[in-house]
């Protein structure tokens, strides 16, 4: 690949999706097989351009973006549309477009009514999402942000369960209400700096310019905006209503990439841009961090509802991730990366076996459920591989992210007092108990024992595209397990850029006077471009 | 000396309104002689369209105009575009609906031009008594378009409201011009800069003026009557009244402002606590209607306070530092109003086609499942919906933007925020209404069951109105830069 090519990739990468929207949308509404088929192959397509990010000549894990894009869009105020990769957002993207695909598969025979539609409003949101994850301009950033939320609400509302208008209505409220305040952020900012532009922001601010005042509310802004995304507890109340109510393709996208949204969206803006602010927020989120895995998992502990259930339990895994990244080590933020990562190839994978089974039996309710190894051993293999991913077993992917976030967590401390680490890795520890409860024993409850509903005895086993898509969440998490290093050596430099600029914002802020600005500014260029 | 005829230049300051008012009057002299109605929507068209055009006439003779009474300049020049573009779209949406009605057509055009006349007098007034004869015209014009379908009781009630409280309203207009002309001894705009701003008749002078033209642009508590008049007033009407009359009444608004500083000094925390309460009465208001004209009524309100917000941010930068701070915060209402226009005409020119004969469907019921059957109808209408709400990637986001930008950075931080809260309690009902389009199943008798066909006239007006939406939503630049050199600086000091 040519280098000078490289920055256009990013183009590609973030619309091409698009453009198979809108040749998806010149087809005939009746033509099942084509409408399936186009989408598929766009969406698969998509995936191995984004791999084209993974090539060795553009270089992932060096400091600063390996790809950048800046050309000026509109001129009053100057929002340039500037894209950029690093290790922080290549896997994130990778995820979706890889998510995107399989979501496809999974909706094959389940989407009946509409399904160009359908098809063209997932293909729109994985051009939100992928926006989202590589824009280094505010305005684009929050444009993206917006953009992708109205494809997610018609997924919920057209193709949900019963009630997915609610469901719809509420996810759409509460993440503009978030989002809404982020754009008074980001203005106020422009008003401080002059520019939207995240690398020309951050310069400008590292020479001191907010009071710390401003810096809370500004930090607050923008983490609202992102905890609701999270959703950090007490801001979940939207996510498991649109989780029951969406159909899996939607579910798989929402859990394995919208919520990684917002942790992303900590590490990118929050942290780098508010060092200060985050430093006196960090006990406060950590503490949230916490309830919210011990209450996930106690919630999951008592559903009646298996996506309910697998919801929760993303309210709880997405806990260990925020904590992670307000640990500030090296090591918590690390794996709170790749914890993003794992949690979204194994909640997806849960998400996806909870609809194989709706798509048998139309209900989520456990109670229906029971002895269903026996009609379909191999749908139950699969399922406890992601049950067992899920909740951590070594070698799986989920060991690695949960196991060394509470070692970092236990090794960092929150707030002034040092040495405090251990308190919130050992409650956060009784979240993975829990979790080891809640999915052992619901899956005890699904699949174990006798078969007592009469209709469950001649459910058909898992279908050769279920295989299919099973295998390949499976092979993921086993080699995510096995081969974390891949990922690791790639997100290093990207979380040592963001402890960089942490540290060095608190220092010039704190000691340095007017004439040292200069030498933090020149220094922070190199290190970023 | 002897009273001479006004030179040609004066004649070409005012050429749009010449324009529309004689295109009016042939209308009316047309009718006995045709009854095509093609014909006369036709000749209406061509005078709307050849008024509009003249305003480029007008804009090239910039300058004062008829002993100071009227201005011609950029600003006026943008004004008289938009209030030309929304009378030809309006036309063009008519003719359908008037047919479908068994409405007189010549009239109605010969109404919509006189309106249309109005608000470009409004828009170029230089002098309060000119500025008032504007307002006149354009909202006598309106009473009759607002009780246009006169079997309709609705329709009749509209315009009775609509006249008493207008009357009502004008008439705290007229004093106030009494109590200003009282203090400064004069009318003339420009005379008025260095008025001593302690004077206790000026203040009321500006209060009542505020209060008349608030009535205008419905701004809370003068907006009670906007809801009935909305939903009694004929759709197309309608659209005339959300887009027109009131940009009208904002640019002699910003005219006053920019021309007087004692009432940017005394109009901030007016404008401050309007801006909220309206906001707060319009979303509010609207979250409980089931009838799709008094949901975008209320709306209209709504959107009236979040340009206030915009009037805040300019009064509370004129006030402060350097003028030159507040012409962004212009700028920015003036494209508010541009891309609000045509979502509203949009908007409305659906809501007229779906209404069917009598306007039977226009509630919420009636809408859903129109996804199904009218898909294009359902899109543009989501479009304008979601521009209303100020989603990105259409007009009214970058509208919103500007106008957040404007308050941030007169340092308005929680008039920001409220608006911002505002923005998501309209998200709320702009939604209810995509929802029903899209996500429920069609009722047994609505508009998505009915026979409800699209003429090529409507198809164009939404075309417009939609491509509009998308291409200032994509590229604000063209439009801005505009609005931001040759507007502003130019015309306004």
């Amino acid at each position: 690949m040519n280098l000078s090519f490289g920055p256009l990739l990013l183009v590609v990468v973030t619309f091409f999706p698009a453009l198979g929207a809108v040749a998806l949308m010149i087809l005939r509404g009746d033509d099942h097989t084509y409408i399936r088929r186009m989408a598929l192959f766009v969406s698969a397509a998509e995936f191995l351009f984004s791999l084209g990010l993974l090539t060795p000549k553009i270089n992932i894990g060096q400091p600063g973006y390996a790809l950048e894009l800046n050309v000026p869009w509109i001129t009053s105020p100057p929002i340039h549309f500037h894209m950029g990769v690093d290790g922080l957002s290549v896997f994130l993207v990778i995820l979706t477009t890889f998510l995107t695909p399989i979501s496809v598969l999974a909706s094959w025979n389940s989407v009946h009514h509409r399904m160009k539609e359908f098809f063209v409003m997932l293909l729109m949101l994985e051009v939100g999402v992928v926006g989202v994850f590589l824009s280094l301009d505010l305005f684009l950033f929050f444009l993206f942000w917006e953009v992708m939320l109205i494809p997610m609400a018609f997924l919920i509302g057209i193709w949900g369960h019963e009630r997915r208008i609610y469901a719809a209505v509420k996810f759409v409220l509460y993440t503009m209400a978030g989002s809404i305040l982020m754009l008074v952020g980001i203005l106020w900012l422009y008003n401080r700096t002059g520019s939207f532009d995240l690398l020309e922001i951050q310069r400008a601010l590292q020479t001191g310019i907010l009071s710390p005042k401003e810096e809370i509310l500004l930090f607050l802004a923008f983490f609202v905006a992102f905890a609701i995304k999270v959703p950090l507890f007490p801001l979940h109340t939207w996510l498991p209503d649109a989780h029951v109510e969406a159909p899996t393709a939607g579910s798989v996208i929402l859990a394995g990439v919208l919520l990684k949204m917002g942790t992303y969206g900590m590490m990118r803006f929050c942290l780098p841009l508010f060092p200060v602010a985050s430093h006196r927020a960090a006990p406060y989120v950590a503490a949230i961090a916490v309830i919210g895995i011990i209450y996930g998992a106690l919630v999951a502990l008592v559903q009646p509802n298996l996506k309910k259930l697998v919801a929760y339990s993303s309210v709880s895994h997405l806990g260990f991730v925020v904590l992670g990244i307000f640990s500030f080590g090296a090591i918590g933020m690390q794996r709170a990366i790749y914890q993003m990562l794992a949690h979204g190839i194994s909640t997806g994978a849960l998400f996806l076996l909870v609809g194989m089974l709706y798509d048998r039996r139309h209900t989520f309710e456990i109670a229906q459920y029971g002895g269903l190894a026996t009609p379909m051993p191999r749908l139950s293999a699969f399922f406890l591989f992601a049950v067992l991913s899920s909740l951590g077993l070594p070698m799986l992917n989920g060991f690695i992210g949960e196991y060394l976030i509470l070692l970092g967590t236990y090794t960092s401390h929150f707030g002034p007092t040092s040495g405090n680490g251990w308190k919130y890795a050992a409650w956060a520890a009784t979240g993975v108990i829990l979790s080891a409860c809640y999915l052992l024993w619901s899956y005890q409850r699904v699949f174990y024992g006798d078969v007592t509903v009469e209709k469950n005895k001649t459910l058909p086993d898992a279908s050769e595209r279920e295989r299919f898509i099973l295998a390949t969440m499976c092979a993921v998490i086993l080699w995510m397990g096995i081969g974390s290093a891949f990922l690791t050596k790639r997100t290093a430099e990207a979380t040592n850029t963001i402890r960089k600029q942490m540290d060095r914002a608190a220092w010039a802020k704190d000691a340095v006077p007017a004439a040292g600005n200069g030498v933090v500014i020149t220094s922070e260029r190199s290190s970023n471009r | 000396m002897t009273p001479q005829f006004p030179p040609a230049a004066d004649l070409y300051r005012v050429l749009p309104e010449l324009i529309w008012c004689g295109f009016g009057l042939l209308l009316m002299l047309l009718q006995p002689f045709t009854k095509s109605r093609g014909i006369l929507a036709g000749f209406a068209f061509v005078g709307a369209a050849a008024g509009t055009a003249g305003s480029y006439t007008a804009y090239q003779h910039t300058g004062a105009g008829f002993s100071e009474l009227i201005r011609s300049d950029a600003f006026s020049f943008f004004f008289h575009l938009l209030v030309g573009l929304v009378a030809v779209l309006v036309i063009l949406a008519s003719d359908s609906y008037l047919s479908r009605e068994r409405l007189e057509a010549a009239e109605f055009y010969a109404l919509i031009l006189f309106a249309t006349a109005g608000m470009g007098v409004l828009a170029s007034a230089q002098e309060l008594l000119t500025a008032f004869i504007g307002l006149e015209m354009s909202s006598i014009s309106s009473y009759i378009l607002a009780g246009y379908r006169r079997d309709t009781l609705k329709s009749s009630e509209s315009a009775l409201k609509y006249f008493l409280l207008g009357s009502f309203a004008t008439g705290f207009f007229l004093y106030g011009i009494a109590l200003l002309y009282g203090s400064t001894g004069t009318t003339v705009l420009d005379a008025m800069g260095d008025a001593d701003s302690n004077n206790v008749l000026l203040k009321l002078g500006l209060a009542l003026i505020l209060i008349g033209l608030g009535f205008k642009v419905a701004i809370a508590p003068f907006q009670i009557w906007t809801p009935d008049v909305y939903e009694g007033a004929p759709t197309p009407v309608t659209a005339l009244f959300s887009a027109g009359p009131k940009a009208a009444a904002f640019a002699l608004l910003l005219r006053i402002f920019a021309t007087v500083p004692a009432a940017t000094q005394y109009w901030f925390w007016a404008f401050w606590i309007l801006a909220v309460v309206t906001m707060f009465a319009g979303n509010l208001g609207a979250l409980v209607q089931t009838n799709v004209k008094r949901l975008l009524a209320y709306s209209s309100i709504a959107h009236a306070g979040y340009i206030l917000v915009a009037f805040a941010a300019v009064s509370g930068m004129a006030a402060s530092d350097a003028p030159a701070g507040a012409v962004p915060a212009y700028a920015a209402v003036l494209f508010y109003l541009l891309s609000y226009a045509l979502v509203k005409v949009g908007a409305f020119t659906i809501v007229s086609q779906l209404g069917g004969k009598d306007e039977k469907y226009v509630t919420l019921e009636d809408y859903t499942g129109l996804s199904q059957r009218h898909p294009v109808a359902a899109a543009a209408l989501s479009l304008f919906l979601l521009s209303l709400l100020g989603l990105p990637v259409t007009a009214g986001f970058f509208g919103k933007f500007y106008i957040f930008k404007a308050a941030i950075n007169s340092h308005l931080i929680w008039l920001a925020v409220l608006m911002a809260l505002n923005s998501v309690i309209g998200a709320y009902y702009y939604l209810k209404v995509i929802v029903a389009m899209y996500m429920r199943e069609s009722a047994e008798d609505s508009a998505a069951t009915a026979p409800i066909a699209f003429p090529a006239t409507v198809s164009v007006v939404l075309a417009v109105c939609a491509l509009g939406t998308v291409y200032f939503g994509l590229l604000p630049n063209q439009a801005l830069r505009l609005l931001l050199e040759k507007t502003l600086i130019g015309g306004l000091k």
